[in-house]
């Protein structure tokens, strides 16, 4: 079983990006468990069709200790296994803490057991590693390998530097590597170029650069994954490439993240100064 | 005890530089700053203090929780408080201090209950503000408080649970006072942190909310806290002299008479440590003077009594107060007498809270002990060194993370006591707004270690050998074990009062027993001192 964990700045595309690579990867005739660890719990939407009314804190909450793995886990697109993790509301309590448990639990009841026969999981991680909560999917193991979203955005990259430095830290610990960076495109000039020089410099690769595409929205909106909705589209197959490149990848990395200088002259040797 | 006791000459300089070199060099730098030997002929000695404490140290010290709770606002009986926080913080900090509390015409005490909101794990993760309403409503429902305090634990202070705001509602909808203290363990570098923030909420939302005249004679008594029932014999000798006692801050407390305590004539005020901060803003604010007292032992006694009456400056009350301190003085000297001949010559060292350790070197001198060396636990420089040098008190982060609240006169209720000019002449007497602090009585040749550590209080013990220790229960079975007595200080172990003169002869019997105990005799096991078995090697034969 391979433990997957995706990050990024906040609004990047993490949570779209890794259930379109899930649904890739189920039509490989994968199995595939996708645990969300945002409290919004809106990480399987497109692979459940709709919101997962059962959290794995709220029924901790409601049920006690009295808790199966059924009552959380839920069927998704081609087999998928959808988790949401869930939380408090914005502004209280501790969301961090709340995914502790909630990975905690999933151990528990036996959600990574062989039994499963599980090839993946992948962890739907909220925003940058803002404290030890969300950075629990990478600590002790967790999960063995990230892939980080990233656009050609200056604050975005900015985000997986400082990821990098949470991967570094506990790549010491917990044996953790970076896969690679997805380039989720916003059509920055010179994008490909730039994440792929950027993705060099970290010492990891650039996996995949997936295009923008209205597709992506119009999918959403109907709660769908591209390659459910629109399986015979160009960005359905962008997916399937990029849940190939997952699926075949083998170069796993402690990546050395740079300076803000560093940085910043990447930014400036590959697109402010072109278009400015 | 005679077998191990030696009659130490020790060198107090050689002493502080041999305990220094078991350090690292820079925690040796740190520590030197918080040791003194003193000497009378230097004038201002400093020290070091408030600051905070080496990792890896074994300190004494407490939390801004214990400071808050624990000190401050818990004596108060009539009140119910609810710590805010998993179990463990309400468990293992109730009834700790011996504060005793005797209910008034209302019959309400729960001193003797503990409250807790018992955050569990799916309470942080969601937070725990409808928990703490919750917690407040029941209490409230079932027993009726005279008002309700909430006191922060760490994590709330990590979740981020807003306290405040969910005292403020139910304090609106019950109709009963709710406090609410951010109080959370981790602030500042000791329990003072949370003295102050009990101070502040006490005088921004208690005080002066009620104008009840206090007649006669009325004093509040600050920070005494009635470990044991010193409260009681304090206020027996003060009603025996005419001078009747407005609010006592807490020990003993009710929480309607803190509300009109700004209508009494002076604040006597006991542990400056932890309450000085009200004494200023009350002064500040309603015009109510300070004055430095200390209870414990009987020439302190009778010297804050006649503080109080030269305050009051009546010729009538002055002799009512000569009258009981010739009385009481009689009686016990005449009481302390067998035990003054035992004790006699003995040493003492005293390493306790934020004014006990100067308090009751009054005491000890009484009783004939010598203090050899004394520090508080959590004081500030201040206590060392005398109320004078509070300017000149550098803050620093830590100390600035505790809020100073900016406190002008009350438009209608500042009332100044005194006229301009015998306010300033008292003043000048230091019988108003001073404390001079632990330092200048200690004779030469002693030693001041401020929030000393084990190791440091291990070689004390070895190379000082004194006859007792008052400290408190992190240290008192550790002294032990090296056959000294160690009583504490804190909560009196189980006795008291030992404050007035009642208090010192209660004192007195009981270190004389303590010292003179059969038991530290047998510290030695018997095949220390000689074999038990003897044997003769095989080849000499």
């Amino acid at each position: 079983m391979r433990k997957v964990a995706i990050y990024g700045k906040g609004g990047i595309g993490k949570s779209t990006t890794t259930q379109n690579t899930v649904a890739g990867l189920v039509e490989l005739g994968k199995r595939v468990m996708v645990v969300g660890c945002d409290p919004k719990a809106d990480s399987t939407r497109l692979l459940l069709g709709g919101l997962s009314q059962q959290t794995v804190l709220d029924t901790l909450r409601e049920e006690g200790e009295d808790v199966e793995l059924d009552d959380v886990r839920l069927g998704g697109y081609g087999n998928s296994l959808c988790v949401e993790s869930g939380g408090p509301e914005p502004g209280v309590g501790c969301a961090g803490r709340g995914i502790i448990t909630s990975i905690n639990l999933l151990e528990q009841l036996g959600a990574y057991e062989e039994d499963e026969s599980l090839d993946y999981v992948f962890y739907d991680v909220l925003g940058d590693v803002v404290c030890g909560g969300f950075a629990m999917p990478i600590r002790e193991g967790k999960a063995q390998e990230i892939y980080i979203v990233v656009s050609g955005e200056m604050m975005a990259m900015y985000a997986a530097n400082n990821i990098c430095k949470g991967i570094r830290k506990f790549s010491e610990a917990g044996g953790v590597r970076l896969g690679g960076l997805i380039c989720n495109s916003r059509a920055v000039d010179n994008e490909e170029e730039m994440i792929k020089a950027f993705a060099e410099k970290l010492g990891s690769q650039m996996i995949y650069f997936v295009p923008r595409d209205n597709d992506v929205q119009r999918a959403e909106i109907n709660r769908k994954t591209v390659i459910e909705h629109f399986p015979e589209s160009t960005q359905a197959d962008h997916y399937r490439n990029l849940a190939r490149a997952i699926d075949t990848n083998e170069m796993f990395v402690v990546p050395k993240p740079m300076e803000t200088d560093e940085l910043e002259q990447i930014l400036l040797d590959y697109g402010i100064l072109e278009t400015a | 005890m005679s077998d191990l006791k030696s009659c130490p000459t020790v060198e107090p300089d050689e002493f502080v530089d041999k305990t220094l070199k078991n350090y690292p060099p820079k925690v040796a730098k740190k520590r030197r700053a918080h040791m003194l030997v003193r000497q009378e002929s230097e004038e201002n000695q400093n020290i070091n203090a408030n600051a905070r404490s080496v990792p890896g140290i074994i300190t004494q010290r407490g939390c801004c929780y214990a400071g808050c709770k624990g000190v401050v606002i818990g004596p108060y009986g009539d009140m119910v408080h609810i710590t805010h926080g998993p179990i463990g913080c309400g468990f293992y900090s109730w009834l700790t201090r011996r504060n005793l509390f005797k209910p008034g015409e209302d019959g309400k005490n729960y001193s003797t209950y503990c409250f807790s909101t018992d955050m569990e794990e799916h309470d942080i993760i969601f937070g725990g503000e409808k928990k703490l309403k919750q917690a407040i409503y029941e209490a409230y429902e079932t027993f009726k408080p005279n008002a309700i305090s909430v006191h922060a634990t760490c994590p709330i202070g990590l979740i981020g649970d807003d306290v405040q705001a969910v005292a403020r509602e139910a304090e609106a909808e019950l109709g009963v006072k709710v406090l609410a203290f951010n109080c959370e363990g981790y602030k500042g570098v000791s329990q003072s942190a949370g003295h102050h923030i009990a101070n502040n909420k006490l005088f921004s939302e208690v005080v002066g909310t009620c104008d009840q005249p206090i007649e006669g004679y009325s004093v509040n008594i600050l920070g005494e806290y009635n470990i044991g029932g010193d409260a009681w014999e304090i206020e027996r000798i003060l009603k025996k002299c005419g001078i009747r006692v407005g609010a006592p801050f807490s020990g003993d407390g009710k929480f309607e008479e803190m509300t009109s305590a700004h209508m009494a004539s002076l604040n006597l005020v006991m542990c400056y440590r932890s309450i000085n901060y009200l004494a200023d803003m009350m002064e500040t604010r309603f015009g109510i003077p300070w004055a430095k007292v200390n209870f414990i032992g009987v020439s302190a006694m009778s010297k804050s009594l006649r503080k109080i009456a030269r305050f009051f400056e009546d010729p009538e009350l002055t002799s009512k107060v000569e009258q009981v301190i010739q009385e009481e003085e009689e009686r016990v000297y005449k009481e302390l007498a067998p035990y003054k001949e035992r004790l006699q010559g003995k040493t003492a060292m005293l390493f306790v809270g934020g004014s006990r350790a100067h308090h009751y070197q009054d005491l000890l001198k009484d009783l004939g002990l010598t203090p050899v060396a004394a520090g508080y636990e959590f004081a500030h420089r201040d206590d060392y060194e005398g109320s004078q040098i509070v300017s000149d008190i550098k803050l620093d982060a830590d100390s600035r993370n505790i809020e100073e609240l900016k406190v002008t006169p009350h438009p209608e209720k500042y009332r100044p006591r005194l006229s301009p000019e015998k306010q300033k002449q008292l003043e000048e007497e230091k019988v108003l707004k001073h404390y001079h602090g632990m330092i200048p009585d200690m004779p030469s040749g002693t030693l001041v270690i401020d929030d000393i550590s084990h190791a440091e209080l291990e070689r004390l013990i070895l190379d000082l050998r004194p006859d007792i220790v008052l400290s408190g229960i992190k240290d008192k079975y550790v002294i032990e074990k090296f056959g000294i007595p160690s009583k504490q200080i804190h909560n009196y172990d189980y006795s008291g009062p030992f404050s007035g003169y009642e208090g010192a002869i209660n004192f007195a019997r009981e270190i004389d027993m303590m010292i003179h105990n059969p038991a530290w005799k047998f510290m030695a096991s018997p095949f220390e001192k000689k074999p038990l078995l003897t044997a003769e090697l095989g080849v000499d034969k």
